[in-house]
């Protein structure tokens, strides 16, 4: 038997060839993923033990510093202690003390020669130089140039510098926690700083600014201490504790637990991405399983009489099933080992590619986990066998008697009825189940609509070959009427096997339902958030900071002067305090709001404003019973206490926020302002050169944004679309895989009508005729796949978007047509490029060779 | 050659060789045949396995190429065409029915039946289509698929089709081989009456002396060469005539 089943290997090779390209890419797909981020979590580990390598103790202010998005989180009344520079002393005075370094570290915002941004926001760490008694600071070794040693200088990492021209003695702009800076570049410094590792850019100021910048004079957020020799981290860690403040802020660690804490985190972090990618790999083999099942049965279908005849001299159906799972095993084996192979391959030409693009430093050697090794095998192999296993027990079905039967096709068209009946009721479960979650709503109807996916999933695919008919049919006079007999008989060939289209348009299905389903939700999102984000909004441009979230106040006057502009209101965000809880309010400039925001009013008017009114959402005032005339007794922020009257209700908003009042009213009662935004209408609208008249105004700071309500849409869609993009990239390999099946499916159908091919041609259908046939048959089937996963997809993602539709505001199913139309064209040309090779192959066929009758 | 030339030839070859594969492999399947297929005649070619009937036919029919000589349909050389010429030809004036009957399972008897027109993109001349299908007696199985048809009616189904479009020349490869003597002889009865009452020209490729007897005339061939024809024959003077080819066969 084993003899037997390495040769049906051997001599089906050719039509075997797809499904090991299958299993193959599966496979390398598992393995480049693990290796890739087992390489990656390797380098950043040892990044991350360099970094500590010189650090025994660090103590560490959590509540210090300025972190992106938000203000200092230190409150000034609170009991915590910071670190200052008593602090240091104390701990260098110590005995096991070998060096110590006081850090400061926070968000800055550096501008390239062009005014713009470095990196993304968020992507520019500022810290302090410390030089020790030489001058110099090990952690940063200047290669150009000194360290900074005023207010006026910087030092500026060699990568960042590369990249942006930046030498010695150039001026930059810089910004960190108001207006611009202009900074001299007094050095230029490698570091092994994991912010620079990874990417981002550092700026060194000397310690006294970054103090002024970050925190407050003397203080620090970290000290570094290294253990003199003959001291051991943890000895020098208990003499470093009593020494520091007590606090909840405060933490001291070992550098060994530091580098521990890291790696344990990077490990989190990997593991999640490996998940993720794990995720679509399994997507892609899941697709595979239905190309190996269906060539296993094709292949059983031709061998039919062959496996008769060993029945009939005696093998048992245990063997028949047997030989065909040996001949899977065969296959899985070595596909998965060439997959490895190939996965290995794809690592480092990831760790390759994007160590080049500039991003993370991916040193070190590639790893090849032995979980790697086991993990892709057995994947490999069990998915093959698993796939193999129906049609296995299908051989062992086969008679005796039909090894006597004469070679035409067997018309094994068998009832489909109950196939169909499983299907439907699967169907129907899981769209019931789907809609009972949907109805249901929030976090409860999660579970049904998920579990209701999959099941429906499973029922359509068990239903595809009763689909398959109606829905092919519809294209049939049309075939026939554009393309002729080839048509007309392409899609016959189509229908003709209902469970073999049906398998091979299920593993398009997969990949399309992702797809569409992704898609509407995408488009689904971007709409909602458009519609929150710049529905309301009239003004022509928002002002707002990148990093630290408030404009300043010092900018107002400045914008207020920029000719061109015709009306302003900042975006003032208080808390009102009202019976105890809190309330957020946005201060607005009464006078000039009609012309720069246009809330849609439910009742009341906007009018009310400019009477010492407040306009308020409808979620708010629904939840809290208020209606036009309501008042309500608030404390403001400065202690006073008042009453505000309700003018009007709108709309919930995601430019406004649900409370809106006079700024003249809201002012006079708060500790400071807190401009959000600037909202600026221009006399002639929005123009290149006002938009660069408010640049200018507001001092060329990198960190603040002039953004034109398209701007503000495509900040918000890109990073949706972006995402979008990853996850369809990612999906590529099930497609690919899918149309691996299609080749396949089509190259074993061409065999199998080898002399029907040979007939036509010779009762006149010319090579062009016949390839035409073939490819139309491709484009059947593709198109039919892609149609049934847009409809499921569809179906999913609006089940999706009701539930999330609880949780943001204006969410509405958009189904982009245009694009998804796109995915069903999309899918016929892959039909077409699908067909390239088995219609050369049918129309190469001889004649004579096809019709000779055996 | 005793036959008056009542007609045209339907088909001709002319000094009709081929050969296949080179050196010690070569094997000469046809050797400078000769030979006349006249219209409106039904000839049957007849010889031992071997003697390169088929290839005679499959070479007459541009199924298959010449190595040297001339193979005519009507006035067209074969020779000289491409393979579009050749499948244009093929579709257009010549009709096949084979062993196996060949019919598409997809496609009911009628759409069998018309096929080559279908794939000429030609209407079907409808009243000869009603002569063709009353003639072979399908009038009621014309929805039904091959599947649901006997061999013999599937053989009739693949008859009509070689006639609905009414070519110069009608190809059988052994049309009743795959079939039992009833339908066998119902088919090469329709043959006859096909040539003889609808004026078709049909030349049949057999072994078997009955279904020869059907015919106008037999041409008979051996280690592909001609090398005898009889007009008019019976069963048993065909018989008579292929046991002395086994005589000579074992003589030699």
């Amino acid at each position: 038997m084993y003899r037997t089943a390495l040769r049906n290997v051997l001599a089906h090779k050719g039509r075997l060839l797809m499904t090991m390209l299958a299993v193959l890419l599966g496979t390398a797909f598992v393995a480049g993923t693990m290796v890739f981020s087992d390489t990656v979590g390797q380098s950043f580990k040892n990044s991350v033990s360099s970094t500590y390598a010189n650090v025994s103790v660090q103590v560490k202010d959590n509540d210090a510093g300025v972190q992106f998005g938000q203000a200092s989180k230190r409150d000034e009344n609170s009991g915590d202690t910071p670190l200052t520079q008593a602090t240091v002393d104390r701990i260098a005075a110590l005995p096991g003390t070998g060096t110590v370094r006081g850090t400061v570290t926070g968000f800055a915002g550096l501008s390239d020669p062009n005014g713009d941004l470095i990196g993304s926001a968020g992507n520019t760490e500022g810290s302090n130089w410390a030089p020790d008694s030489a001058g110099q600071d090990t952690n940063y070794p200047m290669v150009q140039g000194t360290g900074p040693v005023d207010s006026h200088q910087i030092a500026i990492d060699q990568k960042t510098a590369a990249k942006n021209g930046f030498t010695v003695g150039d001026t930059v702009r810089m910004a960190v926690n108001g207006p611009v800076m202009q900074m001299t570049v007094t050095g230029i410094f490698t570091t092994t700083d994991p912010q620079v590792k990874a990417g981002g850019s550092l700026v060194l100021f000397d310690t006294a600014t970054a103090q002024g910048l970050y925190l407050k004079a003397g203080q620090f957020d970290s000290i570094q201490a290294t253990a003199k020799p003959g001291t051991s981290q943890d000895q020098l860690l208990a003499e470093v504790q009593p020494v520091v403040p007590h606090g909840s802020n405060i933490k001291t660690e070992t550098g060994t637990q530091l580098s521990a804490d890291q790696a344990a985190a990077i490990q989190s972090a990997m593991s999640g991405m490996k998940t993720a990618l794990l995720a679509f790999a399994g997507i892609a083999l899941f697709v595979g399983i239905f190309l190996i099942s269906n060539t296993f049965t094709m292949l059983i279908a031709q061998r039919t009489r062959e496996l008769a005849l060993m029945r009939a001299i005696g093998a048992s159906r245990r063997q028949v099933t047997n030989s065909v799972l040996l001949e899977a095993l065969f296959v899985g084996v070595s596909a998965s080992l060439a997959g490895l192979v190939a996965g290995i391959g794809l690592g480092a030409l990831l760790q390759k590619v994007l160590g080049s693009m500039g991003g993370a430093t991916l040193s070190g050697s590639l790893v090849v986990s032995p979980t790697t090794i086991v993990s892709t095998l057995l994947t490999g192999i069990v998915v093959t066998v698993l796939a193999a296993l129906l049609p296995g027990i299908r051989a062992s079905r086969v008679a005796p008697v039909a090894a006597m039967r004469s070679g035409d096709q067997p018309a094994s068209q068998k009832s489909l009825i109950v196939r169909n009946s499983i299907g439907g009721v699967l169907a129907l479960l899981g769209a019931a189940l789907v809609l009972l979650g949907v109805h249901t709503g929030g976090s409860g109807g999660r579970m049904p609509v998920a579990a209701g996916a999959v099941f429906v999933l499973i029922g359509v695919f068990v239903l595809t070959p009763l689909l398959s008919r109606p829905v092919i049919a519809v294209v049939g006079p049309l075939f026939a009427r554009l393309f002729g007999i080839s048509g007309k008989l392409a899609k016959q060939n189509a229908v003709r096997n209902p469970r073999r289209t049906a398998a091979t348009a299920s593993a398009l299905t997969i990949g399309v339902t992702l797809i569409s389903a992704l898609t509407v939700i995408g488009a689904s999102m971007t709409s909602a958030i458009d519609k929150l984000v710049t529905q309301d909004m009239k003004a022509d441009y928002s002002v707002s900071s990148q990093i630290n979230p408030t404009v300043s106040p010092s900018l107002l006057p400045q914008i207020a002067k920029t000719p061109g502009v015709a009306a302003y209101s900042v975006l003032d965000d208080q808390y009102l305090q009202v019976g105890g809880k809190a309330l957020s309010v946005t201060g607005v400039d009464a006078t000039s709001f009609d012309q720069l925001v246009a809330p849609t009013m439910v009742s009341g008017s906007t009018d009310s404003l400019k009477q010492g009114g407040i306009l308020i959402d409808q979620d708010h005032a629904t939840s809290d019973h208020l209606s036009v005339g309501s008042t309500l007794p608030v404390t403001y922020p400065n202690g006073s206490a008042g009453t505000l009257t309700v003018g009007g209700i709108y709309q919930n908003s995601g430019l406004l926020g649900p409370v809106l009042m006079s700024e003249s009213v809201l002012s006079p009662h708060t500790t400071a302002p807190y401009y959000n935004t600037v909202l600026i209408k221009g006399t002639d609208g929005a123009t290149p050169a006002l938009q660069q008249a408010l640049k200018n105004a507001t001092g060329d700071n990198p960190l603040i944004q002039v953004n034109t309500k398209q701007q503000l849409q495509q900040q918000f869609s890109s990073v949706i679309t972006l995402l979008l993009n990853v996850m369809y990239a990612l999906l590529g390999m099930a497609v690919v895989i899918a149309i691996l099946g299609v080749v396949n499916t089509l190259a074993m159908s061409v065999f199998e009508r080898k002399r029907e091919i040979g007939m036509l041609r010779a009762i006149g259908l010319d090579r062009r005729g016949i390839k035409r046939m073939v490819r139309l048959e491709s484009v059947v089937i593709a198109a039919f796949g892609a149609v049934m996963g847009i409809a499921i997809g569809s179906f999913l993602a609006w089940a999706a978007v009701r539930l999330l539709g609880d949780a943001i505001t204006g969410l509405t199913t958009t189904l982009p047509y245009g694009q998804l139309a796109g995915y069903v064209v999309g899918a016929a040309l892959i039909g077409l490029l699908a067909a390239l090779w088995p219609a050369r192959r049918a129309a190469k066929l001889d004649i004579l060779a096809s019709i000779k009758t055996d | 050659m005793t036959t008056s030339l009542r007609t045209a030839a339907a088909a001709r070859a002319v000094d009709l060789s081929k050969v296949y594969g080179e050196g010690d492999t070569r094997v000469t399947a046809l050797d400078r045949v000769s030979v006349e297929f006249q219209s409106g005649q039904f000839t049957a070619i007849m010889g031992p396995s071997g003697s390169g009937k088929s290839t005679l036919m499959h070479c007459m029919a541009g199924l298959d190429t010449v190595s040297s000589g001339s193979a005519r349909i009507g006035e067209t050389e074969l020779g000289g065409l491409k393979d579009k010429q050749l499948t244009k030809l093929r579709r257009d004036q010549i009709g096949f029915i084979f062993q196996a009957f060949n019919l598409l399972p997809t496609l009911t008897a009628l759409e069998n039946i018309t096929l080559p027109m279908d794939i000429a993109g030609r209407k079907p001349d409808r009243k000869w289509l009603d002569q063709v299908v009353a003639t072979v007696g399908l009038a009621d199985r014309l929805g039904h698929r091959p599947s649901q048809l006997s061999g013999g009616q599937q053989q009739r189904v693949a008859c009509a089709r070689a006639l609905a479009s009414r070519p110069e020349i009608i190809f059988a490869d052994e049309p009743t081989g795959n079939l039992d003597s009833r339908s066998g002889a119902e088919i090469l009865s329709f043959l006859r009456s096909s040539v003889r009452e609808l004026g078709q020209t049909v030349v049949m490729v057999t072994h078997d002396p009955v279904a020869a007897s059907y015919a106008d005339r037999v041409v008979f061939l051996a280690d592909g060469r001609i090398v005898d024809e009889m007009q008019d024959p019976t069963a048993d003077s065909v018989l008579d005539r292929m046991r002395r080819f086994d005589a000579a066969g074992r003589t030699s």
